[in-house]
């Protein structure tokens, strides 16, 4: 009887699934197994506007329940003509696997420096974009194992963004959040950046109701937007939290502004 | 019939067997701590009641930890009522692990019981699987490591209630801010043999920061595709309508409104 209740295929139970399986071999072939990619947690998220475009991340870095560091930055300078990058203008933020996004960023800041070098001017975020995804999809089979997204100003100086999934699917967007928190942001930049869900009060009946004009964001509400965002995220989410780096791309340059977040 | 129901065992092993994955139950990421000091005991983070002078702290399985130390209370206060003696921390210590132990493990309460009873201070540690410790200083949960760090580098014996309480709190914000799974406030319970003090929020030092923007809509900001407009009358026929007078406070909450 005692056996109907046993959970383990050797004590003769009933053998529910493959995460039961006795954890030692009874006689024959051990199997190992090598997984290179760990998850880092945190979150990033950039919204463009007419002229400006801010791109941020929290500074935690995660393994499982424990911190490995209360600051390792996911948001990055690319391209600018020395490792001070003082005159770039893009960014380019990276969240997932960290040591794939050190890596993706090295080599991204490689190629757009050189072009620089060779064509004596920097790189369109466009030319960049098409760039990045052209790496990424070079690693189709052995993924860099993150979400990237980039950022700068476009040819006419409208705020830009562009977002990517690991294998380097892209597209131009508004604003995206990306990494461990994305799903509680996303919803929220829905609803703020991009009005949805709103609708202009007593402007027709039912389905005649006029949807909330699109008024392109002012600089300082972004900058709000994004801490609000983040605090929120830390609040639900444990591997979001201890800093926030925001990236303020404008024409005249890149200013890194650093806010404290929850740390618990 | 007393006793859990396992009706749907046989069942959900069978599902189990095509893949259906098994419900998960919550469980609590936590750092729990007690300590000893001269005359009393101190004992953090997410406690239960057993006995006025015996509290129990909890990790693991949320409402395993819930129903067995509510179990255990009202079978420690029966037995306390029968031998006509104030129930013992050993006591309720082997009535828990007695009980989890016919459970194997199964049972996912891990916990950490203190208390003063007639034969002095006690403070203990029950596992799920049954095993126990007596100890002067114990830590329980995922934050337990971080924890019993403060403990092995400042414990000493011989503290004052005042020592105590700061120790078992400072190795539970070591918990907070080191184990991802610990949440963010600090509960303290200190047991004398003359009372228990019970401090909820004794120290919150993760309080959320005021939000930059406000995020009050617009009434009418909501699409009504239709609407009903049921009147008192209609709905008199249903329900007692008592008016309430202007002057009269109105009964329920508020509602909190973000501005």
């Amino acid at each position: 009887m005692a056996a109907m209740f046993s959970q383990n295929p050797l004590m003769n139970g009933p053998n529910y699934s493959f995460n039961q399986a006795p954890s030692t071999s009874s006689g024959g072939n051990k199997e190992h197994a090598f997984y290179p990619y760990t998850d880092n947690g945190g979150s990033t998220l950039a919204i463009s506007g007419s002229d400006f475009t801010i791109i941020a991340g929290d500074t935690r870095s995660t393994s499982g329940y424990s911190i490995n560091t209360r600051f390792q930055p996911k948001v990055f300078k690319i391209g600018g003509t020395t490792s001070a990058q003082d005159d770039a203008t893009l960014v380019l933020s990276v969240v997932g696997f960290a040591a794939d996004g050190e890596a993706l960023k090295e080599r991204l800041d490689t190629i757009v420096k050189m072009y620089r070098y060779q064509h004596g001017k920097p790189m369109s975020v466009k030319a960049c974009a098409q760039r990045l995804s052209t790496i990424l999809y070079g690693k189709r089979f052995f993924p860099y194992y993150v979400t990237a997204i980039l950022g700068g100003l476009d040819e006419e100086g409208k705020g830009a963004i562009y977002s990517y999934d690991p294998v380097g699917s892209y597209e131009r967007e508004q604003c995206r959040a990306a990494g461990a928190a994305a799903s509680l942001i996303m919803p929220f930049l829905d609803n703020q950046v991009n009005f949805k869900n709103q609708y202009m009060p007593g402007s027709g009946v039912g389905h005649e109701l006029q949807e909330r004009e699109k008024i392109p964001l002012k600089i300082n509400e972004v900058e709000d937007l994004v801490k609000d965002a983040f605090d929120s995220a830390v609040e639900r989410h444990i591997e979001v939290g201890d800093g926030l780096q925001m990236f303020v791309i404008t024409k005249s340059g890149i200013e890194v502004i650093y806010k404290a977040l929850k740390k618990d | 019939m007393p006793g859990f129901d396992f009706s749907n065992h046989t069942r959900n092993a069978a599902l189990h067997a095509r893949g259906v994955p098994l419900p998960k139950a919550t469980s609590t990421g936590t750092t729990i701590v007690g300590c000893i000091f001269d005359g009393g005991v101190v004992n953090c983070e997410k406690l239960h009641y057993i006995a006025p002078q015996i509290w129990c702290a909890g990790a693991g399985t949320a409402a395993d930890t819930e129903f067995t130390t509510a179990l255990i209370s009202s079978e420690l206060e029966l037995h306390s009522l029968s031998t006509g003696r104030k129930p013992r921390v050993v006591t309720c210590m082997t009535m828990l692990k007695q009980h989890l132990f016919r459970y194997q493990g199964h049972i996912g309460a891990y916990l950490v019981v203190a208390g003063v009873d007639p034969t002095g201070v006690g403070l203990f540690t029950v596992h799920a699987h049954g095993s126990t410790d007596k100890l002067p200083y114990v830590t329980m949960g995922s934050g337990s490591l971080a924890a019993m760090s403060v403990f092995e580098t400042q414990w000493k014996s011989k503290m004052t209630e005042q020592e105590a309480v700061t120790l078992a709190s400072n190795a539970i914000q070591a918990g907070i801010f080191n184990d991802l799974g610990s949440g963010s406030n600090v509960d303290v319970a200190i047991i004398t043999k003359d009372k228990t003090t019970l401090k909820r929020g004794y120290v919150k030092p993760n309080e959320r920061s005021k939000k930059q923007k406000s995020y009050v809509f617009k009434r009418g900001t909501t699409a009504v595709l239709n609407e009903k407009i049921i009147t008192k009358e209609e709905i008199s026929k249903y329900v007692t309508v008592h008016e309430l007078g202007s002057g009269e406070a109105t009964v329920g909450e508020k509602m909190d409104i973000d501005v």
